[in-house]
């Protein structure tokens, strides 16, 4: 069969599964955008790269299935750089195809040219420049594969344009579509790991038996691998609590008795001081994260460490295991429960952990998360909003989130229940995902409800996307949490800058968030008093035929507690001023 | 006296040794490669003391041999970056103990008639070549292992070096390690 390279890489990417794109033509990609016209996969036009990006993201996020975006040379590429890092430090499956000038062209500053694969190299799993017509589908095949297997991660393909244009001789081609051992044999480098060595998961079942203070630290590697219900099973079979970090929200139900929730920097107080007092860390696709053991050196001092991961460069990266076992998460995690079951029916004898228990219960007891009562005339309290949000949507919304404040709240205060749920940017950390994250996460799961919780600054970052999510009727719904200020820097300036308020107000009122969320296609509803939070709520509720804009005017004091501040150890959490009576909070420990 | 490290004598004065770690890294052969690596080891703050690479005898593959001067903990940690490369096939670390390793040395030097004699007779000591002869300039070649060509360097440092090129070194396992029959080192 002859065709020309744009329709054999469009071609490949339907031979991929793949259903829905995000992306944004220019110049280098024209060719490619041609044969769109008559492809079956749906294409979403967004008013900017980086919301082609994040959308991609929020779809996988969602779906579990690779993201695709595919951008034009120049710009358009260096604009889906932030997104790539994103996914990078996320581990968030991606094909990103980029179009680029013509092969003669390479090199010479032509117009909008860039070595977007030279830029991109620190923020991709992996990166090919095609260099012929006939390599595409070997090229895309690669890509998947890579995306998708071992660590997942984003991959970019950069197309020059005189590969693809049909009015190019060079872009004609055959069509050959390589088998899964030809992909193998063509990576000779790329082995993902799979199971773990038994030897190490029986060292690892030994000392989960022995254990008198055990947790089970979740992160997002749990998710990847689709092990949310073997976790289950360890979990109770075990009996062993469980944190789930900022990346595992929904990895393991909220409302389980053994559910500790978030750790980290603004975890619970509970989540943080048992893993901080644990004596056994189980730690499941999860990274030691600064922002989860705080000061490395002071992190749960007297816990042994079994490290499961299917990163090979994570184990020992910054904890050294105990018993680190390279794999995959979900067939480790289930090995692991076959070797507890076996020692049990052995006659295993567990210690008595029944003092742990009533000591997680009396942190629990005490140290709850909780905000201050609002006094009349306050403004709304975000958490108070969040909690009325959580209570009137189904159980299966998904929730996705910005950066800052907002965020911390919405894992805080959510209660998950449901894996592949929560869709934020933890890694990278970047401002203004949750509109087009959510936007992706609706095109993947258009059956369920989804809600964006966003800071007034974030969304002023990529609001226009809601612009796309009218044009293509994708009914999501953006909670804005307006406290007028880029909060979560307020709050540092508040608490470690003496108040010195540098360069972080940005006024209620400019923009106006209702006209704007008007103009955009979308309802636009504000709410100011308690009263009006609930009705509020419903009303977005209510709609379903386009995007809903609520803006809820909070108030800008309101801090997210407790925290660990940085560069501290997580013995120094603090808790929110109101219960630090009596010698609690600071460095207050285990009792 | 320190002991005397190929490539890093400057550095390493007394007391102030650097340790060094030779790394062989099998890669595909294609275009991006060696950048990839490169980049690698300057995005984690590493320096690179030395680096060769070379088509091995299957055209695939590259060999790059890759002399790094870090402490044996993140050399754990950059060793396992290296392998999350996709281009890279294979990595060994070689320790110089049971590897054989070799540099080659041209360096062009001030040898006016009156001395031209000891540098000559330098050069048939350390068996290595002469290049070139002006009436008062020498090119000279040596090829043998790093610290055979720091010593015969560092003798050729008071004649006066108007131009030095050092290849970095390879390094591949030594037989014997493999459980062959021995063969002899020159080194």
């Amino acid at each position: 069969m002859e065709l020309n390279g744009g329709q054999a890489l469009i071609r490949a990417l339907e031979m991929e599964g793949t259903e829905v794109m995000f992306g944004l033509p220019g110049g280098a990609i024209l060719p490619v955008y041609d044969p769109v016209l008559d492809s079956t996969i749906r294409h979403i036009l967004v008013r900017h790269e980086q919301g082609a990006g994040h959308m991609a993201e929020g779809y996988a996020h969602a779906t579990g299935r690779p993201g695709v975006a595919m951008v034009t040379s120049g710009p358009g590429a260096t604009n889906i750089v932030t997104p790539l890092a994103d996914a990078y430090m996320d581990s968030v499956p991606m094909v990103c195809i980029t179009g680029q000038v013509p092969r003669p062209a390479i090199g010479t500053d032509a117009f909008q040219e860039c070595d977007i694969t030279g830029i991109t190299q620190s923020v991709t799993k992996h990166n090919f420049l095609v260099t012929s017509a006939d390599d595409i589908p070997m090229v895309i095949r690669q890509a998947f594969h890579i995306a998708t297997t071992g660590r997942p991660g984003p991959v970019l393909v950069d197309i020059p344009k005189d590969i693809v244009d049909p009015t190019n001789p060079a872009s004609a081609t055959g069509w050959d579509w390589p088998s899964d051992d030809e992909v193998a044999r063509s990576l000779p480098g790329y082995r993902p790991a799979t199971s773990g060595d038994p030897e190490a998961v029986e060292r690892a079942a030994a000392l989960i038996l022995a254990a008198e203070r055990p947790v089970l630290y979740v992160g997002g590697g749990i998710l990847k691998a689709r092990a949310a219900e073997a976790l289950h099973e360890l979990a109770e079979l075990t009996d062993i609590h469980v944190v789930t970090t900022l990346m595992a929200r929904g990895a393991f139900p909220d409302d389980h008795r053994l559910c500790l929730g978030m750790p980290g920097m603004h975890g619970n107080y509970t989540a943080v001081t048992a893993l901080q007092r644990s004596d056994l860390l189980i730690a499941l696709g999860a990274r030691f994260d600064d922002r989860v053991t705080g000061k490395v050196a002071g992190f749960a001092p007297e816990a042994k460490v079994i490290h499961v991961d299917i990163d090979a460069a994570e184990l020992g990266k910054v904890r050294r295991p105990d018993v680190p076992i390279h794999g995959d998460c979900r067939l480790i995690v289930e090995d692991l429960v076959a070797a507890v079951r076996r020692r049990q029916a052995a006659g295993a004898v567990t210690p008595d952990r029944r003092p742990w228990r009533s000591t997680i219960s009396g942190w629990q007891e005490r140290y709850p998360l909780a905000y201050e009562e609002p006094q009349e005339g306050d403004q709304l309290k975000p958490q108070m909003v969040l909690e009325h949000l959580r209570d009137s949507v189904p159980e299966d919304t998904i929730l996705a989130s910005g950066v800052g404040q907002h965020q911390m709240w919405a894992s805080q205060y959510w209660r998950f229940r449901h894996p592949y749920t929560w869709v934020n940017s933890g890694g990278l950390g970047t401002m203004g995902f949750s509109v087009p994250a959510a936007i992706g996460a609706k095109v993947g799961r258009p059956d369920r409800m989804v809600w964006a919780v966003d800071g007034d600054g974030c969304f002023q970052m990529t609001a226009q996307e809601l612009v796309t999510a009218s044009a293509e009727r994708i009914p999501v719904k953006v909670a804005i949490l307006n406290n007028a200020y880029l909060g979560m820097v307020r709050q540092w300036q508040e608490m470690f800058y003496e108040e010195r308020y540098s360069e972080v107000y940005l006024s209620p009122d400019l923009p106006d968030y209702v006209k704007w969320a008007e103009s955009m296609g979308c309802v636009g509803i504000r709410a100011e008093s308690p009263e009006e939070i609930q009705p509020a709520i419903d009303k977005a509720n209510e709609i379903d035929d386009r995007p809903v804009v609520v803006e809820f005017r909070t108030d800008s004091r309101e801090k997210v507690y407790p925290m660990v501040p940085s560069g501290k150890s997580n013995d120094d959490i603090q808790v929110p001023p109101f219960q630090a009576g009596g010698g609690v909070g600071t460095g207050e420990g285990g009792n | 006296m320190p002991t005397r490290t190929s490539g890093t004598r400057r550095d390493a004065g007394p007391g102030h040794e650097v340790r060094h770690h030779v790394l062989s890294v099998l890669v595909e052969n294609r275009s991006g490669v060696l950048a990839r690596v490169a980049n690698l080891f300057s995005r984690r703050g590493y320096n690179i003391v030395s680096l060769a690479v070379a088509p091995t005898e299957d055209e695939q593959f590259s060999r790059i041999t890759i002399v790094v001067d870090v402490e044996s903990s993140p050399l754990e940690q950059i060793v396992k970056q290296l392998d999350k490369l996709v281009n890279v096939v294979d990595i060994s670390e070689l320790d110089p103990r049971h590897s054989v390793e070799r540099e080659l040395l041209l360096a062009s030097i001030t040898a006016p008639a009156d001395r031209r004699g000891q540098v000559v007779e330098l050069v048939q000591i350390f068996e290595g070549r002469i290049l070139a002869v002006t009436h008062d300039e020498l090119t000279v070649s040596l090829e043998g292992h790093p610290t055979k060509v720091d010593d015969f360097e560092e003798m050729l440092r008071p004649f006066g070096i108007l131009e030095i090129q050092r290849t970095g070194r390879v390094a591949l396992p030594r037989l014997d390690h493999l459980g062959a029959a021995a063969v002899p080192d020159a080194s």
